[in-house]
């Protein structure tokens, strides 16, 4: 353990880079397993990017040297929180994939059924499904339908 | 004032359940709250017919300077009278028009009261936000009430069209009014028209936003599509809401500010043309109705258009003439929308083609809707007559607009006749309707209204009286409201409209063809449905464009922004660091390069177990890496938590296929990979700038001694989280506690705060009595999956391994450690101990709920704050104890302690509960279908 004090160093930032870069790949999977891989690389780069604001030293224990010697204790316990919510959240995605798999036969994230449909719309130029005015098949005689619009009249003749 | 209100939301409150007790009769009562209002009022008339004042203010929201500022004028006192009077008339009304066990009855009459309430709330508001409230509840509650029959298709879209129009127009006026008392520096109407108002374009755009909200919600062109649509609402509520109360919220606006408002620029012109539009073009859409309601309806719209007008422009006279007229329509029109509801509550139908009969049925229906008719008509001696000729001789001088009142007029004489011939005109071919008799409740109300109808005209002088404070606020008023005012130019305008409509009337037949043809080319109706289509349609092209539905190219469209936005700012501004060293110690370029290989390996493994190792590698190395930074506790936890997720992912991972699926990604392989590259570069970029960024002194300076003198800790990391950032952890704890319930509610198709699965009584020492259990849980395996070695050790290390966690806990004060080591190395114990032994074993070893120790956890750090607080600390403040307790010799205790004491259990907790998820539950799941695809333990409990 050396405490040679300020900054990173060129190894450390060349490690964000590959964990971060690699993560993002990962990330950008569609199986859920791989994202979650990618999430973990991404968490260990990011904390190490954290870490690396604040300066080396020796253990932040007072009574183990001197206190300016010491590393930046602020960082670290930021990312030591980091650490156990990535842990959580590694929990929570594998219990996503689980479910995944168990209703689907595989882990892969597909696309929003939501978002097609829409997109399926957009292309072939229909509206949402609209609450129309008027009365449907079974109207009710009772009810003021008034001017009825002359265009969803047509459209009736149509269908 | 305010007891009024309070007294309309309290009955509002209690409508349900009086309807419960009392079926439709429960309108009686809670007509008692309009009622009250109408008695209020009145009482009040001498305060007000003097051209004064009834204010009352309550402190509301300090922060906004807004209060509940109340104030009773001579205009709002009419209001107040028309809301309070007629809704209780509808009320009464209700009563009989529903039927015992109508559907929606107990909400229809909530609302009913509540809106009463909200137009008390608008019409005696002085500060305008308040108005603005009473306004958009109007709104609100007028789209339940239109939207009564929830059933009904055009219920639910007329009440639609009512709330989207009102609404954006009501978001328009409050834009306008923020503007005026923006400028003002106050909302109190009162105060306002005081000043002086501001110049130019700032008040012609205030005034145009204002009168989008006025004009949308009385229904005037061009907005006017939603209130003959809005027919689809029961009878009373078109009664009250469209007649009396709603749609007269906009001229009640509009009256309030002409006095101030009416000399800007566009004013005059705005409500003058589109009033006079809406008169010329509702009247003659009325002409052409066969359904009784929307001849009203479109008469309404008629009306309003010249109320409009009328009250809009902003001269004495025209005002007195207006309010006279407010009162006026109120009067005729809430009665005829009433006879309407009774004749179609007696014979089912509106449709004037199947009407016969109607006067034999009941003369006193007849003779209402009589005097009503001829009260819109202008027929002296009633008080429409006395209303229209204070009209006329307002605008004597004014030959354009006058015109086209008179035109206007003629239309109103004309549908008013028609009206009544539609109703009660004798058809040959048509059955007389044969009904039952009227009940009183029903008849009562609309003879009521036109019964006040006639006796207002030839009280026309006290009419005059009462009116005029609001005319005054105006300047001199010259004309009086009078049944007879001699021979005027105003009489000849209404002799000769009443001969006009009454010869429209007569050529019915030969007009009916250039009826039916001259319209407007697209009804309101149709617009409105082609602008909401519109904006449909736009909407679907721009998510249809921008979500694609896609995870990877949403993180892609987020990722490459990363890069482009601040990638771009740090390389023009980021101050670089001039020299940056290698490495600090040998091992470090070593444990990078580990990592590195690691990493690019796991992007390519194919297989999942490959993959997730490579990755854990990656994860040990970080940790050696902050062992040589200089952080003990982050490289404990490190090494911990990657430890605990292995385990975790091999639990996950035995159920998921060993390979990854065959990936349709290939094509898109160089895109990922280069915004990868990219994203880590801009990190690298980020490590190196961020460090020279720095320019405040660095906070953390003063950590070590803070931790020292305040917290009673020499080891600063873990200080920090106790106490300096307590507050941090705390949210942490509450994010572990979400993430272990969501893991659990994932994975448990029961609920998992059943009974823990127990271990079969036949399990045990069955197979081969004698020989020496060391794992309870360990015969529930099958043979080929136990190992006797691992049973051993675990059996010898559990307890040590768990005494150590507790070590972990209290040292970490002072050294390396703390609760989320200590509950980590807890965690792993009980970890192993399922691993060797199966589910029952976890049982055996954690017999108590996940869910139980994840809420004591929390509670412990929660109770620590506040027992701190409790005592005259600030929260999660520490305090020592110290203490010569006999036999152990001195105790220094650190209250943060029972903080720390939290983290440990939470953090246990959260590895139980992913153990019974991911490892006891995914085991039952395995039994349940039979299809184990991975090598774990396998336990065969339940079939033993």
């Amino acid at each position: 353990m050396t405490a040679s004090g300020a900054g990173p160093t060129l190894v450390l930032v060349l490690a964000v880079a590959v964990l971060v870069g690699c993560g993002v790949i990962l990330l950008l999977e569609r199986s859920l397993t791989r994202i979650l891989l990618g999430v973990i690389l991404l968490g260990n780069g990011v904390n190490l990017l954290i870490l690396l604001g604040g300066r080396s030293g020796g253990a932040p224990i007072v009574g183990t040297g001197a206190v300016d010697q010491m590393s930046d204790p602020l960082p670290q316990a930021m990312v030591l929180t980091a650490i156990v919510i990535t842990f959580g959240f590694t929990a929570f995605l594998l219990a996503v994939a689980y479910r995944s798999w168990y209703l689907t036969g595989d882990d892969e994230v597909p696309d929003d059924l939501e978002d097609r449909q829409i997109i399926r719309r957009a292309v072939r130029n229909e509206e949402s499904a609209v609450d129309h005015g008027g009365e449907g098949p079974n109207g009710d005689p009772e009810q003021v339908d008034p001017e009825p619009a002359r265009r969803r009249l047509r459209r009736g003749e149509e269908a | 004032m305010l007891v009024l209100l309070v007294l309309h939301l309290v009955a509002a409150l209690a409508a349900p359940l009086f309807v419960r007790w009392w079926g439709p009769r429960a309108c009686y009562p809670l007509a008692l709250a309009p009622a009250a209002a109408f008695c209020w009022a009145l009482a009040r008339t001498p305060a007000v017919s003097d051209g004064g004042a009834v204010v009352e203010t309550y402190p509301w929201i300090g922060q906004l300077g807004l209060d509940i500022a109340l104030r009773l004028t001579t205009l709002s006192w009419l209001m107040t009278l028309l809301i309070g009077g007629i809704g209780a008339l509808v009320l009464v009304y209700s009563a009989r028009y529903f039927h015992a066990g109508s559907v929606g009855l107990a909400q229809f009459a909530g609302v009913l009261v509540a809106f009463a309430g909200a137009m008390l709330v608008l019409v005696l508001a002085d500060d305008l936000l308040l108005l603005y409230v009473g306004w958009e509840l109007t709104t609100i509650f007028s789209y339940l009430l239109i939207g009564h029959s929830t059933e009904r298709r055009s219920s639910r879209w007329a009440a639609a069209q009512a709330l989207t129009v009102t609404t954006l127009g009501g978001l328009s006026m409050l834009v306008g009014f923020i503007m005026l008392g923006e400028h003002a520096g106050t909302y109190r109407w009162s105060e306002i028209a005081a000043q002086p108002l501001p110049g130019g374009g700032y008040l012609v755009g205030a005034v145009l936003l204002i009168l989008a909200g006025a004009l949308s919600k009385s229904a005037i062109l061009p907005f006017s599509s939603w209130l003959p649509v809005a027919m689809a609402a029961p009878t009373p509520v078109s009664a009250y809401l469209h007649a009396a109360a709603m749609v007269k919220a906009g001229v009640y606006l509009v009256g309030l500010l002409a006095p101030a408002l009416a000399t800007v620029g566009p004013w005059r012109p705005v409500v003058q043309v589109a009033g006079v539009a809406t008169m010329l073009v509702g009247g003659w859409a009325a002409l052409r109705q066969t359904d009784l309601k929307l001849l009203l309806a479109y008469g309404t719209v008629s009306q309003l258009g010249l109320l409009i007008a009328v009250t809009g422009s902003g001269t004495p006279d025209a005002a007195l003439a207006g309010a006279a007229m407010l009162l006026a329509h109120a009067l005729f029109k809430a009665a005829l929308f009433l006879v309407v509801g009774i004749i179609d509550h007696g014979t089912g139908t509106r449709d004037l083609r199947e009407l016969s009969g109607l006067r034999n049925w009941s003369r006193p229906l007849f003779v209402v809707a009589v005097l009503a008719a001829a009260s819109m008509a202008g027929v002296p001696p009633l008080v429409g007559f006395v209303s229209k000729e204070a009209v006329f001789g307002a605008f004597t001088d004014q030959p354009v607009l006058l015109t086209g009142l008179v035109a206007g007029t003629v239309l109103t004489v004309a549908y008013s006749a028609r009206f009544l011939w539609g109703a009660f005109a004798d058809r040959s071919g048509v059955e007389p309707v044969q009904s039952g008799p009227i009940a009183a409740s029903l008849l009562v109300p609309p003879a009521v209204l036109a019964g006040v109808g006639l006796l207002a005209g030839p009280a026309a002088s006290v009419l005059d009286e009462l009116l005029r404070p609001y005319a005054d606020l105006l300047g001199g008023v010259d004309a009086h409201l009078a049944l007879w005012s001699g021979p005027t130019p105003a009489l000849g305008l209404s002799v000769l409209a009443l001969v006009g409509g009454g010869l429209l009337f007569a050529v019915r037949g030969p007009l009916a063809p250039v009826l039916a043809r001259l319209r407007s080319p697209v009804s309101g109706n149709q617009g409105y449905e082609w602008v909401v289509g519109r904006f449909d349609r736009a909407a679907i092209e721009v998510t249809g464009a921008t979500q694609r539905g896609s995870l990877p190219q949403y993180l892609g469209i987020i990722l490459v922004t990363l890069v482009l936005v601040p990638g771009a700012a740090m390389i023009s501004a980021g101050p670089w660091r001039a020299r940056i060293p290698l490495w600090d110690s040998l091992l470090q370029p070593v444990v990078v390069l580990v990592i590195t290989v690691a990493a690019v390996l796991a992007v390519g493994a194919r297989r999942r177990l490959t993959a997730m190792l490579l990755v854990g590698m990656t994860g040990y190395g970080t940790a050696m890496l902050f062992v040589l930074h200089g952080a003990p506790d982050l490289a404990l936890t490190q090494f911990l938590v990657e430890t605990a997720t292995i385990a975790v992912f091999v639990l996950v991972l035995r159920r998921l296929p060993q390979r990854f699926s065959a990936r349709p990604m290939r094509r898109t392989r160089w895109v990922r990979r280069a915004i990868g590259v990219a994203v880590g570069v801009v990190a690298a970029g980020l490590a190196l700038t961020a460090a020279g960024a720095r320019r405040a002194p660095d906070i953390s300076a003063a950590f070590p001694d803070l931790a020292v003198v305040e917290g009673y800790g020499r080891n600063v990391v873990n200080v920090t989280l106790v106490d300096i950032r307590a507050w941090d952890t705390m949210g942490e704890l509450a994010v572990l506690v979400v993430a272990a319930t969501g893991v659990a509610s994932l994975i448990f198709e029961r609920s998992r705060t059943g009974p823990r699965p127990r271990r079969p009584e036949s399990g045990q020492r069955s197979d081969e009595p004698g020989r020496p259990v060391w794992l309870r849980g360990g015969p529930t395996l099958y043979e080929e999956r136990r190992s006797i070695v691992l049973e051993v050790v675990i059996r010898l290390i559990f307890h040590t391994v768990v005494l150590f966690s507790l070590f972990l806990l209290l040292s970490g004060h002072n050294a390396p450690g703390g609760g989320f080591a200590g509950g980590l190395v807890a965690g792993l114990a009980l970890v192993v101990r399922y691993l060797a032994g199966g589910r029952y074993e976890l049982t055996e070893a954690a017999p108590i709920g996940a869910g139980a120790i994840l809420g004591a956890g929390l509670a412990m750090a929660v109770g620590s704050g506040v027992v701190a607080l409790l005592v005259g600390g600030s929260v999660l403040e520490s305090a020592k104890v110290d203490r010569v307790l006999p036999l152990v010799g001195d105790v220094h205790l650190v209250t943060s302690l029972f903080f720390d004491i939290g983290v440990y259990l939470v953090v246990i907790g959260l590895v139980l509960d992913i153990l019974r998820s991911l490892g006891a539950e995914v085991d039952r799941h395995i039994e349940a279908t039979g299809t184990a695809t991975g090598g774990l333990a396998v336990d065969k409990g339940d079939r033993a």
